[in-house]
Order: C-alpha cells, then sequence, then structure tokens
C-alpha cells in the first residue's frame, strides 16, 4: 500500500507540472491569436484611443509574461479572476468571475458524462464479455458490426438521426437539452437523454472492443486452459479468472472515454443547445476571453490527468507486479 | 447600431431596419390562412387571445453576452431588449415611426428636437417613468468615457436634457431630419435611473415583459407584466428567447414542436421545412445587404475603370439564385434599399456585360489576376459568391483569385484592410444613417476609402444637405443623387439584398404585416404575436 501511494504521489505531482505546461501553452497560443479582446469586444467601430485604454484596463499592454505569472499567482491562491467579458461596457466593470461562469456549465457537463458513463460503462462491459463468451457466434459478429458502424460515423450525424428517429418520428424524448437548474428531475433527465444515448453510442464501441480484445488476448494463456481442463465453465473462467487480469487495459480505455465526454463534446452540446463547458470555451477562445479559456483548459488537463491516474490506481491494484516495473 | 456585424462561424450578426417594408409571405403561410378559413385583412388580426408560453428559437447569442444595452450587437439580445424594455419611438411593423415612451415629438430646425413622454408609465420595479430615466439612459451612451456601440450614432447629439415634467430636450450640432428615428435604435432602450446613472444590467424596463432569469448565451425567460401600458400588446403570459446557433439544431427545435418559432432558417431547406404542416414559413425583405468592397486607397481599384469592370464582370442574378436561391432582391451597387423610403426607383439596374466588362479591364491597363479575399465570416455562402464571381469575370477573359482566408479575426485582418473583399450588412433604417455609417468621407467604417474622387466629394456635400433637409421631395431628389454616385463612382459591388426567413407554428397568429426592420418581426414577436 506505501508503494501505491508513493506512486499516486509521484503521480500527483507529475500531473500539476503538467497542469503548469498547459496552462502556459494555452496563454502562448491565444497569444498568437489574431487581434485580442479588446478589438474583439469593440470592434471596427473603436477608434485606436479606446482599443488602448481598454487594453491597459484589461492589462493586455503588458508583456505575456507579466500577466501570466500574475494570472499563475492568483490561480495559485484559488482566484481564476474576472472575466473580460463584460468589461467593454461603458466604462463600467459588470464582468463576472470565470468561476461563476464556468461552475454552472461545469456541473451540467458533469451530469451528462455521468449520465452517459451510467448507462455506457456497464453496457459496454457487459456486450465485451458477452462477445467473448460467444466468440465467433454471429451475435458477436453482428455486434462487432453494429459498434464499428457506429464509430464511423461523425457524432452530429448520430445525434441527428437520433432526433429523427426519437423526437420526430417517435416522438418520446424532446429534440432539445435546453435544461436549466431550476428544472425538476424527471424532466432533466427526459431532456438530458438524447445527448446522452448519442454520446453511448459513440464512445461505446471503444470500450467493448478494448473489453473484447484483453479478454481475447488472454483467454489463450495457460492459466485458461488450465481452468478449461479442469471442467470449469465458459461463464466462471471469463468472470472469475480472466476478466481480473483484464482490468488495466480496459480501465485505461474506461477513463480516456470519461474524460472524452468531458472535454470533447462540444458538437453534441451545440446539437442538443446543452449548455455545458464545450460551448463555453469556444464562445470564449471567439472572443479572446483569456481567463476564461485558461480556467476551461486547465479543468480539461486536471479532468485528463485524474481519470488517467485513477485509471494507473485501478490497473496496478489488480496487477500488483505493476508496482514493480522491470 | 454603430457595432459593425461580427460574425464568426459561430454566431451570425444581423442587423437591419426597414422603414418602408415589404411583406412576402411564402406558400405556407398564405395556405394556412386559406385553410383556417379566417377573414382576409385585419379582421384576422383584430382579436389577439392572451395566454401561453412563447418559446422562440434564435440563431443568435454568446456566453460573452451581457444585459447592457450599450454592449447590444446581435439578434439575441436585441430580441431581449425590446422584449423587457421600450424606446422613445418605435418602428411599427409596418416600417412607420410610431410614438412609444415618447407621446409626442418635434422639431422646427432639425437641430433641436423635444420629446414629451407619456404620463403614468411604471418600471418593473414599480418607478414611474421620468425624463431624468430618458436622459440618464442617452448619457449612457454618450458620456466622456463611454465605450457604447451607440456613441457614434449619437455623436451629434451635444446635449440631452429634461425639460418640465414630462419633456426631454436634444441639441444636435447639425440638424437631422431623421434624428427621431435613431432613438427607436436597439440601444437606446429607457432603463430607470438613480442619480443620474441608470441600472443597466438589472434588466427592469418598461417593457411587456419582466424579465426573470438570463443566461448568457443560453436563454432568457420572461413573464408577462401586467401593468404594461400599452395597450393590445403582449398576449403571452410567459416567453423564453432560447439560443439556438446550430441552424438543423434551430430548425429541428421549431419542426418537433420543441420551439414556437425560429429565426434564419436556411434558404437550402426552406422547400423541405415549408412541407411540414405544422409550420408556416414568413419570409421578409428588408435592408440586409451583401458586399463586395473594393478600396481606392489601394491599387488597382483606385482606377475608376477598374472598378467599373468588376462591376460588370459579375453576374447578379445567377448569384441570387444560387447563394441565396432566390430568396432575396437584386441589388444595384448602392446600400439603399427596396424598403428605404428613398429608394432611388428609376436607377438603372446594372447587370452582367462581358464586353463591357473586358472594354473597361483593359482601359484600366491592368494586367495579370485580381486578388479577391473572402471567407463565410461575411456572409454564408460568401466563398461560394467569389468562386461564381471569378467564373463570371473570366468569361470577359479577366482572372480573379479568390483567397480563401480564416473566419476567425475576419474583421480585423481583412475587412477594412484588405484592397477587395466580401462584407455584409444589416442596412439601417434612413438613408443618411447607412451613407454616414460606412459610405461619407468622416467615418471609419468606410470600408471602400471613397473620398477624394470629385464624385465622392460631391457626395459628401449631398448627404449633409438632405441630412438638413426636411422637404420630402427635395430628400427624394438628393438620394436618387447620392445613390447613383455611389453607383457610378464607389468602390462597392452590392450584388444582392437577403431576405430575413421565418419558420413559426401554426398556433401562433400575428398581424397582417410582419416588420421588415429585423429577424422576428423586428425583434419584437414577444410583444406582437399571440396564439390563437
Amino acid at each position: 500500500m506505501i508503494a501505491l501511494s508513493k506512486i499516486v504521489a509521484g503521480r500527483l505531482l507529475l500531473g500539476i507540472v503538467t497542469l503548469l505546461i498547459t496552462s502556459m501553452v494555452i496563454f502562448g497560443a491565444m497569444e498568437l491569436l489574431p487581434g485580442d479582446f479588446a478589438q474583439a469586444v469593440l470592434g471596427q467601430s473603436a477608434t485606436e484611443e479606446t482599443v488602448r485604454a481598454f487594453r491597459t484596463e484589461l492589462q493586455l499592454d503588458q508583456s505575456v509574461f507579466v500577466r501570466y505569472f500574475d494570472w499563475l499567482a492568483n490561480a495559485l491562491q484559488g482566484d481564476f479572476g474576472q472575466s473580460f467579458s463584460g468589461r467593454a461596457s461603458s466604462g463600467y466593470d459588470r464582468s463576472r468571475a470565470v468561476v461563476d461562469l464556468v461552475a454552472p456549465r461545469m456541473s451540467n457537463t458533469i451530469l451528462l458524462a455521468g449520465l452517459t458513463a451510467v448507462i455506457s460503462v456497464p453496457l459496454a462491459l457487459g456486450l465485451g464479455v458477452a462477445a467473448v463468451l460467444y466468440r465467433g457466434s454471429w451475435f458477436d459478429r453482428a455486434l462487432n458490426w453494429a459498434v464499428l458502424g457506429a464509430i464511423s460515423f461523425p457524432e452530429f450525424l448520430i445525434a441527428y438521426a437520433l432526433i429523427l428517429l426519437f423526437a420526430s418520428l417517435f416522438p418520446v424524448f424532446p429534440a432539445l437539452a435546453n435544461v436549466s437548474p431550476d428544472m425538476a428531475w424527471d424532466e432533466r433527465l427526459s431532456r438530458m437523454a438524447l445527448p446522452a444515448i448519442s454520446l453511448t453510442i459513440v464512445i461505446m464501441a471503444h470500450m467493448m472492443r478494448m473489453t473484447r480484445a484483453a479478454l481475447n488476448d488472454l483467454m489463450s494463456r495457460p492459466y485458461v486452459e488450465t481452468a478449461k481442463l479442469k471442467g470449469l465453465s465458459r461463464w466462471r473462467i471469463v468472470l472469475m479468472h480472466v476478466l481480473p487480469n483484464a482490468w488495466a487495459p480496459i480501465a485505461t480505455v474506461i477513463a480516456f472515454n470519461l474524460a472524452y465526454l468531458i472535454v470533447g463534446v462540444v458538437v453534441v452540446e451545440v446539437v442538443f443547445a446543452y449548455p455545458g463547458i464545450g460551448q463555453l470555451m469556444v464562445d470564449a477562445v471567439t472572443s479572446r476571453d483569456i481567463p476564461v479559456v485558461q480556467t476551461c483548459a486547465l479543468v480539461f488537463a486536471g479532468t485528463y490527468i485524474v481519470l488517467n491516474l485513477l485509471a494507473d490506481v485501478i490497473a496496478i491494484m489488480t496487477n500488483p507486479r505493476l508496482l514493480h516495473p522491470k | 447600431m454603430n457595432g459593425k456585424i461580427r460574425t464568426s462561424s459561430m454566431i451570425g450578426g444581423a442587423r437591419n431596419f426597414g422603414r418602408r417594408d415589404l411583406l412576402k409571405c411564402a406558400g405556407g403561410f398564405g395556405a394556412f390562412a386559406a385553410v383556417q378559413g379566417i377573414l382576409p385583412g385585419s379582421a384576422r388580426a383584430a382579436s389577439p387571445k392572451s395566454g401561453g408560453h412563447l418559446r422562440v428559437g434564435t440563431g443568435f447569442g454568446s456566453t460573452t453576452d451581457s444585459l447592457d444595452p450599450a454592449t447590444t450587437e446581435h439578434g439575441m439580445t436585441i430580441n431581449i431588449n425590446y422584449t423587457y424594455a421600450n424606446n422613445l419611438m418605435e418602428v411599427g411593423n409596418d416600417g412607420s415611426l410610431v410614438n412609444e415612451l415618447a407621446e409626442q415629438h418635434e422639431t422646427e430646425d432639425g437641430k433641436t428636437w423635444y420629446f414629451r413622454l407619456r404620463k403614468g408609465v411604471e418600471f418593473h420595479n414599480g418607478k414611474t417613468l421620468t425624463p431624468d430615466d430618458v436622459v440618464a439612459s442617452f448619457e449612457h451612451h454618450i458620456r466622456e468615457g463611454s465605450r457604447s456601440a451607440a456613441k457614434g450614432l449619437l455623436s451629434s447629439v451635444e446635449s440631452v436634457r429634461r425639460d418640465g415634467k414630462d419633456g426631454v430636450v436634444f441639441e444636435l450640432s447639425e440638424p437631422n431630419a431623421d434624428f427621431a428615428f435613431l432613438t427607436s435604435d436597439f440601444h437606446l432602450i429607457i432603463l430607470p435611473s438613480e442619480d443620474g446613472m441608470i441600472d443597466a444590467t438589472g434588466g427592469v424596463g418598461t417593457g411587456a415583459y419582466k424579465l426573470d432569469r438570463f443566461d448568457p448565451g443560453v436563454r432568457a425567460e420572461f413573464s408577462r407584466n401586467p401593468n404594461y401600458w400599452k395597450e393590445g400588446r403582449g398576449h403571452f403570459d410567459s416567453v423564453t428567447i432560447v439560443s439556438l446557433v446550430d441552424v438543423t439544431a434551430r430548425q429541428n427545435a421549431v419542426l418537433n414542436g420543441d420551439a414556437d418559432v425560429i429565426d434564419r432558417v436556411d434558404p437550402k431547406t426552406v422547400s423541405i421545412m415549408s412541407r411540414a404542416p405544422n409550420l408556416s414559413i414568413l419570409e421578409v425583405t428588408g435592408t440586409q445587404h451583401y458586399t463586395f468592397p473594393m478600396r481606392l486607397d489601394s491599387s488597382p481599384f483606385n482606377n475608376l475603370d477598374m472598378r467599373l469592370a468588376m462591376k460588370y464582370a459579375i453576374n447578379r442574378q445567377e448569384m441570387l439564385d444560387k447563394i441565396l436561391l432566390g430568396h432575396g432582391v437584386l441589388g444595384n451597387d448602392h446600400p439603399i434599399a427596396v424598403a428605404n423610403t428613398y429608394h432611388a426607383d428609376g436607377l438603372e439596374q446594372r447587370s452582367y456585360d462581358p464586353d463591357l466588362a473586358r472594354h473597361h479591364f483593359e482601359k484600366s491597363g491592368h494586367v495579370g489576376p485580381v486578388q479577391l479575399h473572402v471567407s463565410d465570416a461575411a456572409f454564408a455562402g460568401a466563398v461560394d459568391a467569389a468562386q461564381l464571381l471569378s467564373a463570371s469575370a473570366s468569361a470577359a477573359g479577366i482572372e480573379i483569385e479568390v483567397v480563401r482566408e480564416p473566419t476567425d479575426g475576419y474583421w480585423s485582418n481583412v475587412w477594412n484592410k484588405k484592397p477587395w473583399c466580401a462584407c455584409y450588412w444589416g442596412g439601417r433604417p434612413t438613408e443618411d444613417w447607412m451613407f454616414s455609417t460606412a459610405y461619407t468621407a468622416d467615418t471609419e467604417w468606410n470600408d471602400t476609402a471613397w473620398r477624394d474622387t470629385p464624385a465622392a466629394d460631391k457626395f459628401n456635400s449631398i448627404v449633409k444637405q438632405a441630412r438638413a433637409e426636411l422637404d420630402t421631395g427635395k430628400r427624394q431628389q438628393l438620394y436618387t443623387e447620392a445613390q447613383t454616385l455611389v453607383r457610378d463612382d464607389g468602390g462597392t459591388i452590392v450584388p444582392m439584398f437577403a431576405n430575413y426567413i421565418m419558420a413559426a407554428s401554426n398556433k401562433l397568429e400575428h398581424d397582417e404585416q410582419v416588420a421588415a426592420n429585423w429577424d422576428l418581426d423586428g425583434n419584437k414577436i414577444a410583444e406582437r404575436w399571440w396564439f390563437a
């Protein structure tokens, strides 16, 4: 256990370094984009003078290093600053704290990701195991075809097809997922159904195929042969003997897909008008709202780091040999 | 109104206004009226019903939106402003100028404008409207250090002050016959004031609906204002405006009944949408137009023959047919729409003429290709339009090289900078407003840099003269001449004016006329429409 916590601590430290590098890269990338927030907001009507005054107010006139370290110092104290937007108006500052902008969107995104995960992870695992149990059968082949087909379509197409099916032809779910905080839970869930199903279809293939491949890989091992010769049932072999040894790659691919649910769902958000964090980041990039972009990027990077760490911990716990790399 | 339309890949901006409007009801809507067996004309509109929850889906909205009217810049925020607040004046759904919070307005010389306010109008917070609120609402945009997008619009306002207990007086630096029109601008909503400052983010106004919730870039929710002062307006119990930037999502929403009405229907899908039995398609021609500005301060467009060659090399009809699929009207190389009062009806329509184009091109002495910088940020289909232009020009022996620019940063790096690019204007309600926004020598938005030719000088003096002129006949004459000068000497090509296309549930009813000045019945749909 001590070895495990040592690894976790080391990984967390590395994670913090990764976050730091991410924030630098994002800051630099925003710097390379044409125009800045002052220009983006004031538009062509602005004279040089107003743009300059506005830049001074936002401290955009200072060097990128000064701004970065200022931001970093504040962020380390938990202050992610004020969004730039809302400052452009007639001399008054009515910007919102970045946290106030990001937090509600983030909770929406996590909710959708959670709902999708609850549907897709057990389904993918179950189907993966079933595919191994009935390896080579028509069921296995049909399943493979289906998930390969699903993964080949772009997500917006899947989303539109679902809308056509379940909102237009057989209206069971609403086509719009514009949830709001004061909405009742049942309505919220019904609105989130179609985006969650779309995302399930998008990520399931990956997880299911990885489960199947990892299990198949182990099925030819000598210990499986031994178990077979002992006369154990196929079910018992797969679930009790093979699956525990296959957790490492499965956990990794699940972590990867869960991270994608938080970071990469902007297309689904747009199609269903779901107020998630992806849309917020796209808007912020368009208007060069650096504090918001920074925070979103950090949240995204943090998601990857934590989920990967979790996957590794699961892998190590199920396979203690990984604690002692060769 | 001064904020140039800024479009990104996600946000389409439309700014438009029209005084005299042209209303065209597409098949769906006409058929609807027939099926319902309702009497034609105003009888149908005579008895609006109260109640219901209106859900509007709009193709605009961004997380950076704010309630401050100084920053209002696109369809969703304009709609919000007009839903919870009022202006001194409004543009009616027939395009005429109507007194709104002002009961009366008058001027003698066009320089001093007097507005008398309605009595007993209450804000949502119970405060009674006073001239101080009006003064503060205008001061919000014009005071020193203001970054309001309406500052330029009000640049000729020297002072605005209270006059008695119900009057407001504006002093202008020069006469402007159209000043009352300007007060209908969506930035200039009247908000409650305290100590000379308005509360610009409270969302409290005098409008038909109270703003209950505003989630920038997502939705705005309203409930009916029981004390609304306007007779026969504001029929819904509650209203929600949802941002649906993705065109497919928006169209799906109205098809599936998740929204009652949407703006900006894709011309490509109008015919399919109109087949839906539960929907009507509404189409309005206003002042929104697409342009290809050529800059006179850069070679080769400082040469008149070069400009004329390009104007003859463009096939406007083909562009209207293929880019807008017929959902618009032909442009004539000036920005004044048929919907404007002083549109030059007699001016000959310029058409595609490869021979004349070649003649002028050769006369200009230019050799080699001409570059045209475009991006779909300018308008949907701009890149295709440029390809069409290139093809029609090549028939005249002119090589046009289409340079595709990134959408992001198009307005800061390409428009108003490159010698020739694509652009888009919502248009303005009055001729003077349009000209002084983008064509007179003193504006920074003169995107053709049309300043130093004799014709431009003449144009500038005519516009100034017409602004101060109160006689309608003389104004018609002056504005016709101004349009001729832009068309024949100016640097812009205006191939077409684009329609506003909306789709609405058949359950919705509205006055016979639908405003042409913006999407969604002048963006006053919440106030004007009702459920059958």
